[in-house]
């Protein structure tokens, strides 16, 4: 199974070397949110501090979906998603490899974003900063994980790129509002994040065990 | 079966009728809130027929993953349908209520907010049921309900943490209720909740029999000779 989980995902990323096109979308993309955002909020320091964390992650939301998008794009070309359907490999190595490979274009997004925000919001962090680490690993793992399976959803859907944000957002909620607290917890240095790394972590877990149980079946059903 | 159900749909319309006399004229007046308070007679029972109903959708939803039968599959796209509608009336019921009370439309308190995302969570299941194309929608909308019902302690949780650390609007000081009060709430609720029944029962029906035509225009499709088609 790890075999296979690591296979699958080698060859994904070095699709993605060759091609870029996840990153470079998903790049410009949250580039344009965060130009739209600073004319439509234009805030002092102070103010960023507190609207901060909500932009960073409504920004790597919007860009993760167009990268969620093209989860699956490859493997229905030449019915690549049919013959792993009739092989033994087991669904969850696939589901793995794809939400890790996910993971991985997401958090280079985020990697590259952020000194951007910094650089446009003249962000300074007041609490403490290696705090946003955990708060991104998990945050990025709770969108990814929900959506590369609701991406197997959605491509079973007429208009599927527009399904996917549908069936993903409202089941995300309490990740966002996780993710976004503990953020600006961190900017602004006032409250202690324990109980959203918590909450985070949870979400995490309770979602990881779904989408293994699950995805099975989702991927069969044709 | 036709004959019971006129009887029933009979019954609920007396007993809602009932129910309205109760609420607008026999239950006494709110001291404080006065008239607008008997809007509570509406809004409380259509939350628990809401609660209810989206709890039928969940037990049907996993009763369909494990026998697949195309009954319990039925059942959660009634019971989510239904169930959405009354959800829309308690989040359309609430807000009228608390703008003379609370002076405000809307606040983003636990209660309140959950109730939206568990609309918007059921919104986006009836939608991915009306927009898929695949073969077992009901597999894909039933892995769509679990998912729901596991979010919601998370999002009931996380809200709660948000609000606790946020200041926000006194919700009246709680406390007992009338016992004339009750009485009526609850002939009230039995009233939605034959309503609720009477209405699943007919869109059930429906249910099935649009099923049954799907399959015989499936079949007379098959039957047809290749040339006419």
């Amino acid at each position: 199974m790890v075999e296979i989980t690591r296979a699958t995902l080698v060859k994904d990323l070095r699709l993605e070397w060759r091609s870029k096109d996840a990153i470079n979308s998903m790049l410009f993309f949250a580039l344009l949110v965060v130009v739209v955002f600073s004319f439509s909020f234009d805030p002092n320091a102070e103010e960023s501090r507190q609207i901060a964390g909500g932009l960073v992650w409504v920004a790597f939301l919007f860009a993760a979906v167009v990268a969620l998008n093209q989860t699956w794009a490859p493997e229905l070309r030449n019915q690549v998603l049919d013959a792993y359907r009739v092989s033994p490999a087991p669904a969850n190595s696939l589901f793995l490899a794809k939400a890790i490979g996910n993971f991985v274009f997401v958090s280079v997004l985020e990697a590259l974003m952020t000194p951007l925000f910094v650089v446009f919001y003249q962000l300074r962090a007041v609490g403490p900063v290696w705090q946003l680490v955990p708060v991104a690993v998990l945050g990025t793992w709770a969108l990814v994980v929900n959506g590369t399976f609701f991406a197997a959803v959605s491509i079973r859907t007429r208009s599927r790129e527009i399904m996917l944000p549908l069936l993903l957002f409202p089941i995300s909620i309490p990740a966002i509002i996780a993710m976004v607290n503990a953020t600006t917890a961190i900017l602004t240095g006032e409250l202690s994040i324990r109980v959203w790394i918590v909450l985070l972590a949870t979400y995490d877990v309770v979602f990881t065990i779904a989408c293994l149980l699950f995805f099975e079946m989702v991927l069969h059903a044709e | 079966m036709k004959r019971i159900f006129t009887v029933f749909a009979l019954l609920t319309g007396i007993l809602l009728s009932y129910a309205l006399y109760e609420a607008l004229i026999v239950a006494p007046t709110e001291k404080t809130m006065g008239d607008v308070q008997r809007i509570f007679y509406y809004h409380v029972p259509s939350a628990w027929t809401a609660f209810l109903l989206f709890t039928t959708n969940f037990v049907a939803s996993v009763v369909y993953l494990i026998r697949r039968s195309a009954a319990a599959d039925a059942l959660a796209v009634v019971s989510a349908e239904v169930g959405v509608v009354f959800c829309t009336v308690v989040l359309v019921t609430g807000p009228l209520w608390a703008r003379p009370v609370w002076g405000i439309w809307w606040t983003w308190d636990v209660r309140l907010t959950s109730t939206l995302v568990l609309w918007l969570i059921y919104v986006s299941y009836l939608m991915l049921r009306r927009f898929s194309t695949s073969g077992e929608t009901p597999v894909l909308a039933a892995a769509l309900a679990i998912f729901g019902a596991l979010d919601v302690p998370l999002v009931y949780f996380s809200i709660w943490i948000f609000r606790t650390q946020h200041p926000q609007p006194v919700i009246g000081g709680g406390g007992s209720i009338d016992p004339r009060m009750l009485h009526v709430l609850l002939i009230n609720w039995a009233a939605f909740l034959g309503f609720a029944l009477l209405i699943c029962w007919s869109r059930y029906r429906l249910e099935v029999l649009k099923r049954e035509v799907e399959e015989m225009q499936a079949l007379t499709a098959l039957l047809q000779p290749r040339s006419s088609r």
